[in-house]
């Protein structure tokens, strides 16, 4: 009774007043929402009569509730999503509502094209509000316990390995390593041991890189090494990340990505030392993924022009350098880029992180960028993530999983593309 | 309270004409269609409906929602459901996962309810008996059956977790923590258990209204013939009890071959597939993957359906024939 | 051995059956309370006190004592310095492997020591903050309020439709009165799961989406409740009926004023179910709700279980919130409910 009073007194209010309503659906890993909230009421304040309600919903919502709202028809104005070609049927083209297109090409110029839904398009349909790559995290404290000297910058999968395993038997630490339970953090270590991905004609494929390492893990995960429970202990392809473990150090190493600086920094605090470190080598790169979440304008929205308004206020300079600054998050912005972000509130452990992503950009194969653009790389994820993890429970042999993978991986596609 | 019932009042007479026109136009006997009307309406609106339109996901491919999008495929969903290259080695299927959900929810359904139902029947005896306080004791074992499964799962995720209470229990009487969750053997005897901790206390109370239902004559009457205990209960109780036994059996199959809530908070599945069942599978197909087949998902849920409506069907003979059997001799 | 199980015992005199029994159902107490009385103590932890290994049944929480000459207060260890002697010293910091620390006494000197020569001094307390900043982290008071609207304004709906079905399907003879019962039992085969997509179609097609009413409205025509009240109602005797009607009393009377009345045991019975069912309601609003001002307490519950993977002291404490009206309930109608159901099981 008292929800159908308020809806109609709103109802009445904001007809009233002509407000246009802009509604954006939010998931945060650190503080990310909580500044946008910020950000948006400063907003308001510039553009009366305009109202931002910010939803900060769980990010399983904007994985498995979203994209079914999109397709009824429903959903709201703008969405900060990570599956950027799957969803991007829906995204809605705000450059005739942008105060300068060209501001936008010149300084996400090189991440546009991952919402675009065609390669020949050249629509703007939001920005990356962040740019984030996977990479792994260290407990230094662990590895001063056990006298062992952190492996430099080129070192491989298998020095790695090693040489955390020391580490965990010296400290009596659970296990050595821990990978997110994801494709996506999977695909770095594949693509380093030499799996390209793609075949001559830009599809899917499943090569020997990709095989060894899909061997590899299952045997570390069998024998102990990788923490079991990580990827063991869903079923299907649910996410679950390793930060967990690494933050109550049952783990030395975790596979993880930069948008967890914040959440180590403010969970870990003084506990124990942790680094970043640069993506361990395999023998064809060393390589992680880039990716990050993107602020998408969507064709549901009931306020597009003012969808289209805020959107162009965050991508200002001066504020996304404030929300970089602020989330702990690498900027896509070209300009920020160059400038650099000021890191107000960052640790010296958080801001020697942020260093290290930044500079492992640079190490990243071509086939990262493209495997992060690909439209259908669910497709191959997901099923790596079930097939792998009923290999490691034995319930099949490391071949019978990816004959599975690359059969689960060709229907998908066939019906994606029906 | 007066104006509780002034409200109610005003509340009756709004649909008092209303009534009376319709008796007046339908006749008499047709008169029940009137108020059947509400019940029927959101039945076929949110249960029927739904339950046709799933035949039409079925029966069409794509990853469209809405059906009319989607392409007609026939039965080539069921025929993905039942591809197998060698009929008896799941591996060899083509959507082996479904196919262990449905021997998974197989041996769930029946482990769990076996075992259920027994604890069930115990409970209900011994609160049979005279005990000091039984209003309580049938409170403590129905206060699981109250929680929400989210809730259940949660308290024994928390549990049964590697650092939680019963690896300290291991650890101090002297041996190793036992990684509960993520053992597949494990796994599924937890879920076993957390779901008979979960439901018993329900199945409890209706044995014992139907042992409470029991005139004391004939128990008086088998004292005064001397007869032994086990007689008693094989040659009274029991066949007395049959009809609410019959319910509790038909209905607890029914929910054990449900299952989906509890057991995807607590395992999600794993690890694995160990703990998957056929509900969850479905879910897993029709939302959870990036690449909703909504098909695939319609046609493993009418499977799911017909093997269910078969089950039951099959129990029922069961039981009645083996409670004639009783009676008859 | 089953002696005790066939027959009620004697007064006074207790033998070795009763004592079983009884000890049967003390395990049973023990094995259905534990768990949450463990959850409830477990709730009150600090963060830092859960991951403890072994757990501590009392919640414990580090000790911090206030050091001249540092404005936020210190965290208190047992050490063992150079020379041995163990005594309880507060740390300044830690670095690596090596820990700064203080006597509280004297603050001026400070020693270092390895962190494996200190041991963390424990106090027991109630880290009432887990509870107190859920409420300001999540809309808390919304959640409920979402949770208690659908429950009540479902309930009474659900008892209003279901009692109209069961008086025709018991009282009325009509054509199609079998079929119409026979589908509707047939339901109950359908787990709600297996219907999800096309049901959020439809509540979508009727603009329910992210509404309360689409959580109530689809679930208010249970085959439970029919069978149940239906069940009940073959026992009102015709003859009251019969004699309303030649009182010219219309069928909505004889339906409002008698039906009801006289259906109230198994009502009571219904309303306790579809609080319950209501309540722990899950999957429906999961697929419906997706604006989180309109989440349930178990959306939120669910979704934040996700998310705070491993804040377990919110989630802990947000269960215990979730238990505590469903707890309530059961604390005041336990007759009620235990009684109502075995009525209603028996006819």
């Amino acid at each position: 009774m008292r929800s159908a009073l308020s809806l109609f007194a709103l109802l009445a209010l904001s007809s009233a007043a002509g407000a246009a309503d802009v509604r954006v659906m939010c998931y945060q890993d650190g503080n990310e929402c909580d500044v946008t909230a910020e950000l948006a009421k400063r907003f308001e304040a510039q553009n009366p009569g305009t109202k931002v309600i910010l939803d900060v919903v769980p990010y399983k919502t904007i994985v498995e509730q979203l994209p079914v709202q999109l397709a009824a028809g429903q959903g709201p104005d703008i969405a900060r999503v990570t599956d950027l070609g799957g969803l991007s049927r829906y995204y809605l083209d705000i450059t005739p509502n942008l105060k300068d297109a060209r501001y936008w090409e010149a300084n996400f110029g090189a991440t546009l094209p991952w919402l675009r839904p065609t390669p020949s398009d050249k629509g703007i349909y939001g920005f990356m509000s962040q740019l984030t790559m996977t990479g792994p995290y260290v407990n230094k404290t662990l590895f001063e316990q056990a006298k062992v000297t952190l492996p430099g910058p080129k070192a491989t999968w298998d020095e790695w390995i090693d040489a955390t395993k020391r580490v965990a038997r010296a400290t009596q630490t659970p296990a050595a390593m821990a990978w997110d339970r994801s494709g996506h953090r999977f695909a770095g270590p594949a693509i380093s041991h030499g799996a390209k991905i793609f075949d001559a004609k830009g599809e899917l494929m499943l090569d020997d890189g990709y095989r060894t390492t899909v061997a590899k893990f299952v045997g570390w995960n069998k024998d102990g090494t990788m923490l079991k429970e990580v990827w063991a202990g869903s079923g299907g392809s649910t996410y679950a990340d390793s930060i967990g473990e690494f933050k109550n150090a049952r783990v030395v190493m975790v596979l993880s990505g930069s948008w967890q600086i914040n959440r180590l920094q403010k969970d870990i605090g003084n506990a124990f030392d942790w680094v970043a470190v640069p993506n361990p080598c395999g023998p064809a790169a060393c390589t992680g993924i880039p990716g990050g979440a993107a602020w998408v304008a969507l064709k549901t929205a009931k306020s597009p022009k003012e969808a289209a308004m805020f959107l162009d206020f965050m991508a200002q300079e001066a504020n996304y350098a404030e929300f970089a600054g602020r989330t702990n998050n690498i900027p896509a912005h070209a300009g920020l880029a160059k400038k650099g972000v000021n890191y107000a509130g960052a640790t010296p452990a958080a801001r020697a992180a942020l260093t290290t992503f930044g500079s492992g950009v640079a190490n990243l194969a071509p086939v990262a960028y493209q495997f992060q653009g690909y439209k259908f790389n669910r497709a191959i994820m997901l099923p790596t993530v079930t097939r792998v993890t009923q290999a490691i429970v034995g319930e099949m042999s490391v071949d019978e999983a990816i004959a599975k993978i690359a059969a689960d991986m060709a229907d998908a596609v066939r019906q994606a593309q029906k | 309270m007066e104006l509780v019932s002034r409200l109610l009042g005003g509340f009756f007479n709004l649909f008092e004409p209303l009534f009376r026109a319709g008796q007046r136009w339908l006749g008499f006997s047709r008169l029940g269609w009137l108020f059947v009307a509400p019940n029927l309406i959101v039945f076929g609106l949110f249960t029927f409906l739904p339950i046709v339109i799933n035949f039409v996901y079925a029966t069409t491919g794509g990853v469209k929602l809405y059906p009319f999008d989607r392409p007609f495929t026939g039965m080539e969903n069921f025929g993905i459901l039942f591809e197998c290259r060698d009929y008896f080695d799941i591996r060899t299927c083509r959507k082996d996962v479904f196919w262990r959900a449905m021997i998974n929810t197989a041996q769930f359904s029946v482990i769990q309810v076996t075992l259920m139902v027994g604890f069930s029947l115990v409970t209900a005896l011994v609160l049979n008996r005279k005990i000091i306080g039984r209003g309580f004791w049938r409170g403590v074992f129905f206060y699981p059956v109250l929680l929400s499964p989210v809730v259940v799962a949660l308290i024994w995720k928390w549990l049964l977790q590697t650092q939680g209470v019963f690896n300290a229990g291991l650890v101090a009487a002297g041996s190793t923590p036992v990684n509960w969750l993520t053992e597949a053997h494990w796994a599924f005897s937890w879920t076993v258990f957390v779901s008979i901790w979960a439901h018993m206390g329900f199945y409890t109370l209706i044995l014992l209204a139907g042992l409470q239902a029991i005139p004391k004559e004939m128990y008086e009457a088998a004292e005064m013939d001397a007869a032994p205990p086990w007689r008693t209960l094989t040659r009274i109780t029991l066949p007395l009890l049959m009809p609410n036994l019959i319910v509790v059996l038909v209905l607890a199959m029914i929910r054990a071959v449900q299952i989906f809530d509890e057991v995807y908070v607590l395992t999600g599945g794993g690890p694995g597939s160990a703990t998957t069942f056929i509900v969850q599978f479905i879910y897993q197909t029709g939302f959870a993957e990036q690449i909703h087949l909504y098909g695939l998902a319609a046609a493993a849920s009418l499977v799911l359906a017909i093997g269910l409506m078969a089950l039951t069907i099959v129990q029922l003979r069961i039981t009645k024939a083996s409670s004639a059997g009783q009676r008859a001799r | 051995m089953l002696k005790f199980l066939t027959r009620t015992r004697g007064r006074s005199r207790l033998d070795w059956t009763d004592w079983l029994s009884y000890a049967y159902l003390f395990v049973g107490l023990f094995t259905m309370f534990a768990p949450i009385i463990w959850l409830v103590m477990s709730s009150f932890k600090t963060e830092s006190a859960i991951s403890l290994f072994p757990p501590t049944f009392l919640p414990y929480s580090q000790k911090s004592v206030e050091v001249q000459g540092h404005d936020k207060p210190l965290p208190l260890y047992l050490t063992k310095d150079a020379q041995g002697n163990v005594r309880p010293m507060a740390q300044v910091r830690r670095i690596g492997i090596m820990a700064t620390m203080v006597d509280p006494a004297s603050p001026g000197e400070e020693i270092r020591v390895n962190i494996n020569d200190r041991k963390p001094i424990n106090e027991i307390t109630f880290a009432l903050g887990n509870y107190t900043e859920l409420f300001g982290k999540f809309n808390f008071e919304r959640y409920l309020w979402n949770s208690v609207f659908i429950t009540v304004v479902a309930t009474l709906l659900t008892l209003l439709i279901n009692s109209m079905a069961a008086f025709a399907l018991s009282k009325y003879q009509f054509r199609g009165q079998k079929a119409v019962f026979m589908l509707i039992i047939a339901t109950l085969m359908i787990p709600p799961t297996i219907i999800l997509v096309p049901v959020f179609l439809v509540i979508n097609t009727v603009g329910l989406l992210n509404s309360l009413w689409g959580v109530i409205l689809p679930a208010i025509a249970t085959p439970t409740g029919v069978f149940l009240l239906r069940q009940y109602m073959l026992t009102i005797p015709d003859e009251l009926l019969e004699a309303a009607r030649m009182d010219h009393a219309s069928e909505w009377r004889i339906y409002w004023r008698i039906i009801l009345p006289l259906a109230a045991p198994a009502l009571a019975v219904l309303a306790i179910f579809s609080v319950m069912w209501r309540w722990n309601d899950f999957l429906l609003p999961l697929i419906v709700l997706s604006k989180s001002e309109y989440f349930t307490l178990q959306l939120a519950l669910n979704s934040f279980q996700g998310e705070l993977n491993t804040q377990w002291h919110y989630l802990l404490a947000m269960t215990v919130i979730t238990l505590i009206p469903v707890t309530l309930v059961f604390a005041f109608l336990q007759k009620y409910i235990t009684t109502g159901i075995a009525s209603a099981g028996v006819k």
